[in-house]
């Protein structure tokens, strides 16, 4: 790796509030085909045959190591291939860099393909869209997990992109137990150029669509654990000092651009009262990510961390 | 013969007349096959909105109180109302 691209702090910040950071086309076309070259053709449609299989055969036959899960992210993709040239990138390298640190480990990877009808109807079973849940299973910790998802090519709306949930991350639920919820306020759907990565927390709630298209869309997506600090690895020289708490609710007009106004800014679906717990809940991870154990914004949590005269 | 709709709401407290952040419909009489993703503006503003067209409210979330030590975990969403439609269907 090389001239790393750090993340500013107020990239980071969107990270810590929303749970996700979104690079468009930011991989070369080049690198886009060689991708897609190594993961190779998919079958066209055989009456009769599951989707399993389908899925099975495919997987078996990309250009994807079977990595082993714990092993350091630099050993886990052969030299000069895809995978390898990608993490590369210094955009990719200061991204992962900024949110897991040094020497990151490669937890899994998987090649995530939505199948066009014809393919459901051949094997007979039904096309609809993956249920919103949180990966892997509950996860009490601060730390966190990174996963990259990467478009290799164009995803149109009719082609079942990533469902996602900004803002989603900081809600401590189990896998699939939220997939009962269809459609929430403020979730996003990727339609992208080719080349484009969208790097996610782990706790950001998620699920596939439903391609009504005619043609395949493919996603590749690896999961990514720190080893060492997740403390200050993004740029910190871009980091302002907060000399003071800015003024709250009574406001005469728009506050200037800040960390504290990235941090402060709700979504759509935040409910009345957790909303600000929400808001709390991202003070808190501020403090893990910049080492700073008196950060606040907006008072949320000086107010109730002060004891008096106890 | 009958068949159950389900309509889920999500709603902003614990206000029938707050305004809705989340929904699923679940569609017994086979007429629409509704799943995740597919709707990004909710069917009614809140969930008084859906009794004034109809649904009738059959389950609502307790409110809870909050265990010290977990006063700021969350995790699910808080205020859920399930509406249900019985509609008369063709055999």
């Amino acid at each position: 790796m090389n001239d790393l691209h750090l993340l500013s702090a107020e990239a980071m910040a969107s990270f810590a509030a929303r749970g996700f950071l979104r690079f468009d086309a930011a991989v070369p076309e080049d690198l886009n085909r060689q991708f897609l070259e190594e993961m190779g053709d998919i079958d066209p449609p055989r009456p009769g045959q599951k989707m399993r299989r389908t899925y099975g055969e495919m997987l078996a036959r990309a250009g994807v190591p079977q990595t082993p899960a714990g092993v350091p992210l630099v050993q886990a993709y052969p030299e000069g291939s895809a995978l390898n040239r990608l993490l590369d990138l210094p955009l990719v390298a200061g991204a992962i860099r900024s949110l897991v640190g040094e020497d990151p480990v490669f937890d899994h990877h998987f090649l995530h393909v939505t199948f066009p009808p014809a393919y459901h109807e051949a094997s007979g079973g039904e096309n609809i869209s993956q249920h919103y849940h949180q990966d892997s299973t509950i996860d009490p910790r601060r730390a966190f997990d990174i996963q990259i998802m990467y478009y290799p090519h164009t995803v149109t709306r009719d082609m079942g992109g990533t469902r996602f949930l900004p803002g989603s991350h900081l809600r401590k639920v189990s896998e699939a137990a939220i997939a009962r919820y269809q459609n929430i306020r403020g979730q996003q759907h990727m339609v992208c150029e080719g080349g484009t990565l969208l790097f996610l927390h782990s706790g950001i709630w998620h699920g596939g669509g439903v391609n009504v298209s005619d043609r395949t869309r493919t996603m590749f997506k690896v999961r990514i654990n720190p080893s060492r600090s997740q403390v200050r690895q993004f740029d910190v020289s871009t980091l302002k000092p907060q000399d003071a708490q800015r003024p709250i609710f009574y406001l005469k007009g728009a506050l200037p651009p800040s960390v504290e106004q990235i941090l402060m800014t709700p979504e759509p679906w935040h409910e009345n009262d957790t909303g600000r717990l929400e808001l709390l809940n991202r003070v808190k991870l501020w403090r893990y990510l910049t080492g700073d154990p008196d950060y606040d914004a907006d008072y949320w949590a000086t107010r109730i961390e002060n004891l008096a005269d106890a | 013969m009958k068949r159950q709709k389900v309509l889920a709401l999500y709603l902003a407290n614990s206000a029938l007349d707050s305004t809705v952040v989340g929904w699923s419909l679940f569609d017994g009489t086979g007429e629409t096959r509704r799943m995740a993703g597919d709707e990004d503006l909710p069917p009614y503003p809140t969930g008084l909105h859906a009794l004034r067209d109809g649904w009738r409210l059959i389950q609502a979330s307790p409110l809870l109180p909050h265990a010290r030590g977990e006063e700021f975990d969350l995790a699910y969403l808080k205020y859920e109302f399930l509406f249900e439609q019985i509609v008369e269907t063709r055999e």
